[in-house]
């Protein structure tokens, strides 16, 4: 169990290297030149300006000894130049051209929004999801199951953005039953934060939460036919109980595989929800760096964020099947 | 296939008689059980008008072709079919108790206390993400009231009581951690773990080979020696019928076709299918210069059965019945020729001479001369 937990963070922090390396290429070493942002900040870009801070940025160097540096910066401090001399805190992942502060403090700053809104929305969708399907399933073939179906495709098939429109203008502006949607740290109690973040992570759940009991159903249907179950119910336990637990129990596995796989997909909608909402989260700072002139210390922290998100995400789905299936455990 | 313990002979004429002991009603009396599924396709036939029952410290053998209507009938008696999807009539009775109808509170009351069962695939029986232990567990805390350690501790004694060696390292083990043979004994101490009264054991040795077949049998005969309780054992193997079984109840297509006390049956058999299992036995041949004869054709549709007698597109004895009886008209389950207690659907008027002048020579002539004297001892 320990060994395999092991060998999966090995492999995850691998992927967090690779992905940092292409986020990397990706940005300093794409067919723009990473300097000319910078240059046409501040005053009239001149071919002298942009020499300059190309040559202060070291974009000169060999690519290998930039992701050196750049690399370096993340466990000691380092002094960026352009213009003035910056002081970079490790981890260091830059500073940002527009507002010239570091980048890992405002990520840090704006890093609980966001996973509060996609954590909290996740768990929603995925529960109701859960439970909906469950009920669904035991029900199979009865008014409750065809109308969950049918209701799971009419809702799939709303665009996201559009749901998260028309609930902020009319459950917030109009009707006023959310009046402030605005983010409050948790430190600032638990109840602010909580209510400024239901009706994101209600939208989030409504629009996802079909599709999770759908997908539900299907294996419940198909679990619900194993001779364990008949099993289960032959030695006296409970239908409920039969369900939940014995069902449930192998059921779910695919599903978690799902909202694993569906981790990247939750993000674009946090973005989508930051927006809205105004939310100031990593989504939005991720939108705001990528207008013109790009910030790209910016954008490229917020990559390599959502990647180590992601990463994080399906390890955590690898070491769940471990705990739930003991034949993943011993493999 | 079947048991290595009735390798031979157990075609030929036994001592124990069939006794009904008087006195005590019958534990399980299952009567005029009807089971219909209706699907897209219509309505499949499953269980028609089936009567049996079983006394305590007796086992009834039900044996029949796949698909004959063994599983569903004896999962009736859990009340396991979904009652949304099924049709199902007639009268079951548990100790007294009708099942038929009854609600849900009273039958998980029952399930897995009085009447426990046993699978025939026992890795697919099993929850394959639990262990073999708490599977065992949970079965007796659902039926007392106990800890989980006293439940568990009660695991670790039935397991031990099937002969897992080391139950006590085994308990936690998961079902893929165990060969085929210990999930049968697992799943046979998880049957047992709360004394039922009556243990319904479908194909419980199918999928095992034969030397574990051999021991899982006796480890039934034992428990029953033991806790008194009624076995029902379905199966196709009448190896298995000849070395467990009290009573047998023939079943094709749905219905009782022959039934009566193992002995007599099976060495005076009335109902051509009755025959062909027993051509089909391969012990038989081994051990006799006979030859092993498959009943030809296939089981009937249970959507739309054959008119008449249900066996009649399969039966090579049709022709001795006078007219066309057994394409009209269904014959009833009535009192055989030869024999108590012994009772054949079947419109051949001499059906013990067919068996013994014309099938027995064929599939064990070495018997035909026993079959002979054993006939007139018991004809009436
Ligand atoms: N839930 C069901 N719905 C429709 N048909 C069924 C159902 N369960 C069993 N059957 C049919 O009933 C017949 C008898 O099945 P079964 O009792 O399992 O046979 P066996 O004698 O092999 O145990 C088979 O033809 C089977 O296909
Ligand atoms: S009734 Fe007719 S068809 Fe049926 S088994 Fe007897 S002889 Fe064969
Ligand atoms: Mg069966």
């Amino acid at each position: 169990m320990a060994g395999y937990i092991v060998r999966r963070l090995l492999s995850a922090a691998l992927v967090v290297v690779l992905t940092s390396m292409f986020v990397f290429a990706l940005f300093f070493l794409g067919p723009a030149n990473a300097a000319r942002p910078l240059c046409d900040l501040n005053g009239r870009c001149n071919p002298e300006k942009l020499a300059l801070l190309t040559e202060q940025l070291g974009l000169n160097d060999s690519v290998v000894n930039q992701y050196g540096i750049w690399a370096k910066g993340l466990v000691s401090d380092r002094e960026i130049v352009f213009g003035p001399t910056f002081h970079c805190d490790a981890p260091c992942l830059g500073i940002s051209y527009s507002t010239r502060g570091e980048v890992t403090t405002e990520l840090f700053d704006r890093f609980p929004a966001t996973i509060s809104v996609a954590i909290g929305g996740g768990a929603l969708y995925l529960v109701i999801g859960v439970v909906l399907g469950v009920v669904a399933a035991a029900r199979r073939g009865t008014v409750v199951d065809r109308g969950l179906v049918a209701a799971s495709l009419v809702i799939y098939s709303i665009p996201f953005y559009v749901v998260a429109l028309v609930a902020w203008i009319f459950f917030s502006l109009e009707w006023g039953i959310f009046p402030d949607t605005t983010y409050h740290p948790i430190s600032e109690g638990v109840g602010p934060w909580f209510w400024g973040l239901l009706l994101p992570w209600l939208v989030l759940g409504f629009t996802n939460s079909t599709t999770y009991a759908r997908y539900t159903r299907g294996q419940m249907v198909e679990t619900l036919g194993e001779d364990y179950i008949r099993t289960a119910t032959a030695k006296g336990v409970r239908r409920s109980k039969v369900l939940f637990k014995h069902a449930l129990r192998a059921a779910i596995v695919p599903v978690i595989t799902l909202f694993g796989l569906d981790f990247a997909y939750l993000l674009t909608g946090t973005i989508f929800l930051e927006q809205i909402f105004q939310i100031d989260g990593i989504g939005r700072w991720a939108i705001e760096a990528l207008r013109d002139p790009i910030d790209f210390p910016v954008v490229s922290a917020t990559v390599l964020v959502g990647a180590i998100v992601i990463v994080v995400a399906n390890l955590l789905v690898d070491i769940f099947y471990s705990f739930i299936d003991p034949r993943v455990r011993l493999a | 296939m079947s048991s290595p313990h009735v390798n031979e002979g157990f075609l030929s004429a036994g001592q124990q008689v069939f006794q009904p002991s008087a006195g005590e009603d019958p534990f399980l009396v299952v009567d005029e059980l009807t089971v219909r599924f209706p699907t897209h396709d219509g309505l499949v036939q499953a269980v028609t008008d089936l009567s049996y029952s079983v006394e305590r410290g007796k086992t009834l053998g039900i044996v029949g072709e796949s698909g004959s209507g063994k599983s569903v009938s004896s999962m009736a008696v859990l009340g396991l079919h979904d009652p949304r999807s099924t049709r199902l009539s007639g009268s079951i009775r548990v100790g007294g108790r009708e099942i038929v109808g009854a609600d849900e509170d009273d039958l998980r009351r029952l399930r897995g206390k009085d009447v426990a069962m046993i699978f025939q695939d026992p890795l697919s029986a099993l929850h394959p993400f639990y262990s073999i232990g708490d599977q065992i567990a949970e079965a007796y805390l659902l039926h007392n009231k106990v800890s989980k350690r006293e439940a568990k501790a009660r695991a670790v004694e039935m397991l031990d009581r099937v002969g897992i060696p080391q139950a006590r390292n085994r308990v936690d083990d998961f079902p893929h951690q165990f060969s085929g043979g210990m999930r049968q004994r697992a799943m046979i101490a998880m049957a047992l773990v709360n004394d039922p009264k009556l243990l319904i054991a479908d194909e419980p040795t199918t999928a095992l080979d034969v030397t574990v077949q051999a021991q899982i049998l006796d480890l039934l005969q034992d428990l029953q020696r033991e806790f008194n309780s009624a076995i029902i054992i379905i199966t196709h193997d009448l190896g298995v019928i000849a070395e467990m079984a009290d009573d047998v109840l023939v079943m094709y297509a749905g219905r009782a076709v022959e039934t009566g006390p193992t002995k007599l049956l099976l060495t005076n058999p009335e109902m051509p299918y009755t025959w062909g299992l027993l051509s089909s036995v391969p012990d038989v041949t081994a051990s006799t210069d006979a030859r092993l004869i498959p009943i030809p054709g296939n089981p009937p549709s249970l959507l739309n059965p054959p008119s008449g007698c249900p066996f009649n597109p399969r039966c090579a004895h049709k022709d001795k019945v006078p007219g066309d009886l057994c394409t009209t008209t269904l014959p009833d389950l009535l009192p055989a020729q030869v024999g108590e207690d012994h009772r054949r659907r079947c419109h051949l008027p001499d059906p013990e001479v067919i068996y013994g002048t014309e099938v027995l020579p064929e599939i064990a002539p070495n018997l035909v001369e026993q079959h002979e004297q054993t006939r007139e001892e018991e004809t009436r």
